[in-house]
């Protein structure tokens, strides 16, 4: 017999759940599982994976793809998806570095610009999506294509080249570089501030999806637009939000890239957009809407950028990243579906 | 005094398709009215039309004695309409308060930093659940655990816990086991004992029969009539269901087939 401990508040018939119980009902844990066997793997079978500068590579490649893939977990627990937020990413640096280098505008005042410019595109995606009720995985996929074509042929007539470069020498480069592009310390490691800015996003988005009133309703649009509807949360607003937050996280992703490389091509970032995807599936994000996690996310990022440098570090082709991706994302999906069929089981 | 709502010769026109012409009824604080008719009646034209999700063409739709004409949910909601869906009723991956506070969600704390008072939502949950007699085991299981006559309940008990003064419930027994079901007309009677008047649309007879006041027969979207429950026996209403008079000649007709 397990000795039986309750308060007040608690039925008698709802067993407290053990640990393992409450811990595999969680969408985080099948990525914490996945993050803890790939850092194992690769500490064992290379040498440079656990030193201070590894982690530190490792952790910077997971920071810019976690910080728009929790954005863009937001946007798939509320129900839709953003094929535009990778190459978001390219476009944010290009207008900024076109404003600073070409028209010699303040870095600050070119980030900002670049910024609304950013939202604008997010809020466009979102009122699209809600306006034609068409799925957002075709009108994304529409504004992934355009700001592609844009990057490329904007970049093209304006410098003659597929890059823009020497952001470096325009004004308030040093101030804006500190916040988004510097280094930090511990110990004997350095490490870019991205990592920070990964941390900061993510504990916002999860503060937001759990404990605010908004989180209440991404999980209920995405669960079921029609019922939400029904109560009174303004599925729309919602909606067009989070497709905001995904292109503002492209636009912070965006920022600290051309901070720190002062160059962009202009075919920067194609491709991503999957990646972020898979990080929030991974993550525990059902492709259906409705479920999910922000931190999952993080995590599932984690995973990619450890797998990235991992397989960098053992002197394999980075062409089996491709193949780690695609297994990655089967067997997540897998156990998601698992785990709705579980939580939707109907007793009648 | 007069009705809490009432309709009177309300239409409404698709297009060309005419799905509800000339209907009338009233509710009554503290009675059931409930819509009858077949698939196709005009029951979901008029029961949109109460929500807010439809505007009617013709006729005259008050509430509390004033002419309005709805133009959201959220405008019937806040006069106090509230709708439970048969299908729509509740998000099913999100927990049971959750669910209830959907929309209506406690806050504390002062902007950028509000955030839902979670404690706040799951004890009033239980209480309001435990009020109405619902017996949950845990309010943080998702919805999609519970049975449909219990998802039913939780729906009924959010509209009675958010002052509801009209509760329009759509076919709530439809897709339900007859015990359920029941259970689930047991906290229409109960909403309806609180003082809150109620539409119940069924095509089940026996269901509304027990805890209606007034009933509304619909057909090809007209009224067969809006009968007072000492006019009418339970026979008639389900001979009038079915069609009346064409269903005895094609009991006649089956009969003599298998003689």
């Amino acid at each position: 017999m397990s000795d039986f401990s309750g308060t007040l508040t608690t039925d008698e018939r709802v067993a407290s759940p053990s640990l393992l119980t409450r811990l595999a009902v969680r969408p985080e844990i099948g990525a914490l599982i996945g993050a803890l066997v790939v850092f194992v793997f690769f500490s064992v079978i290379t040498s440079q994976f656990v030193t201070p500068a590894g982690i530190s590579t490792w952790l910077d490649t997971s920071a810019t793809l976690g910080i728009v893939a929790v954005a863009v977990a937001l946007l798939m627990i509320g129900g839709e998806f953003d094929l535009s937020a990778g190459v978001m990413t390219a476009s944010s640096s290009l207008v900024t570095a076109m404003l600073a280098v070409k028209l010699g505008v303040n870095v600050w005042l070119a980030i900002g610009v670049s910024l609304v410019f950013s939202l604008a595109v997010g809020a466009f995606n979102g009122w699209l999506v809600m306006r034609t009720k068409l799925p957002s995985f075709i009108v994304t996929l529409g504004t992934f294509f355009a700001l592609q074509g844009l990057n490329l042929g904007v970049t093209t007539l304006v410098t003659g080249t597929v890059q823009v470069s020497g952001i470096a020498a325009v004004p308030g480069y040093a101030s804006a570089g500190y916040l988004f592009a510097s280094t930090f310390t511990v110990g004997t490691a350095t490490f870019p501030i991205s990592i920070v800015w990964w941390i900061v996003v993510t504990l916002l988005a999860s503060w937001l999806l759990v404990r605010t009133r908004f989180g209440n309703w991404i999980f209920a649009v995405g669960g079921s637009a029609p019922s939400s509807r029904a109560v009174g949360v303004p599925v729309g607003r919602s909606k067009i939000l989070l497709f905001m937050m995904t292109s503002g996280a492209a636009w912070l992703v965006g920022s600290i890239n051309i901070l720190r490389f002062t160059t962009v091509q202009a075919n920067q970032g194609i491709g991503l957009e999957f990646q972020y995807i898979i990080a929030a599936v991974i993550g525990g994000c059902l492709l259906t809407g409705g479920f999910g996690s922000a931190i999952g996310a993080a995590i599932g990022a984690l995973i990619f950028g450890m797998a990235n440098q991992g397989i960098v570090y053992a002197h394999w082709n980075s062409d089996w990243f491709k193949l780690f991706l695609g297994v990655m994302l089967l067997a997540a999906v897998l156990v998601n579906n698992g785990f709705r069929a579980r939580a939707e089981r109907v007793r009648r | 005094m007069s009705s809490l709502l009432e309709v009177r010769d309300v239409g409404k026109t698709y297009g060309s398709v005419i799905a509800l012409r000339d209907v009338s009824t009233v509710v009554n604080a503290g009675e059931v009215t409930c819509v009858l008719g077949d698939n196709g009646a005009g029951k979901s034209t008029l029961i949109k039309i109460l929500a807010g999700l439809h505007q009617h063409d013709s006729g005259e739709f008050l509430f509390e004695g004033e002419p309005v004409k709805l133009a959201s949910p959220r405008e019937a909601l806040d006069r106090g309409i509230a709708t439970v869906y048969q299908d729509l009723a509740v998000v099913p991956l999100m927990s049971v308060w959750r669910n209830f506070f959907l929309g209506s969600e406690p806050t504390k704390g002062f902007w950028p930093f509000r955030m839902l008072d979670r404690r706040k939502g799951r004890d009033e949950t239980r209480w309001a659940l435990a009020d109405m007699g619902i017996d949950l085991r845990d309010v943080e299981q998702p919805v999609g655990t519970l049975s449909g006559g219990e998802r039913q309940c939780v729906a009924i008990a959010r509209a009675v816990h958010f002052g509801a003064k009209v509760l329009i419930l759509d076919e709530p027994t439809a897709a339900l086991g007859v015990k359920q079901a029941g259970v689930v007309l047991k906290y229409v009677a109960q909403a309806r004992d609180r003082g809150l008047g109620v539409v119940l649309i069924t095509h089940n007879p026996h269901h509304a029969f027990p805890v209606g006041n007034r009933f509304l027969l619909l057909k090809r979207g007209r009224s067969l009539g809006c009968f007072d429950k000492k006019d009418i026996t339970i026979e008639e209403l389900t001979r009038q269901m079915a069609g009346g008079a064409e269903l005895e000649a094609l009991q006649h007709e089956l009969r003599g087939a298998a003689s």
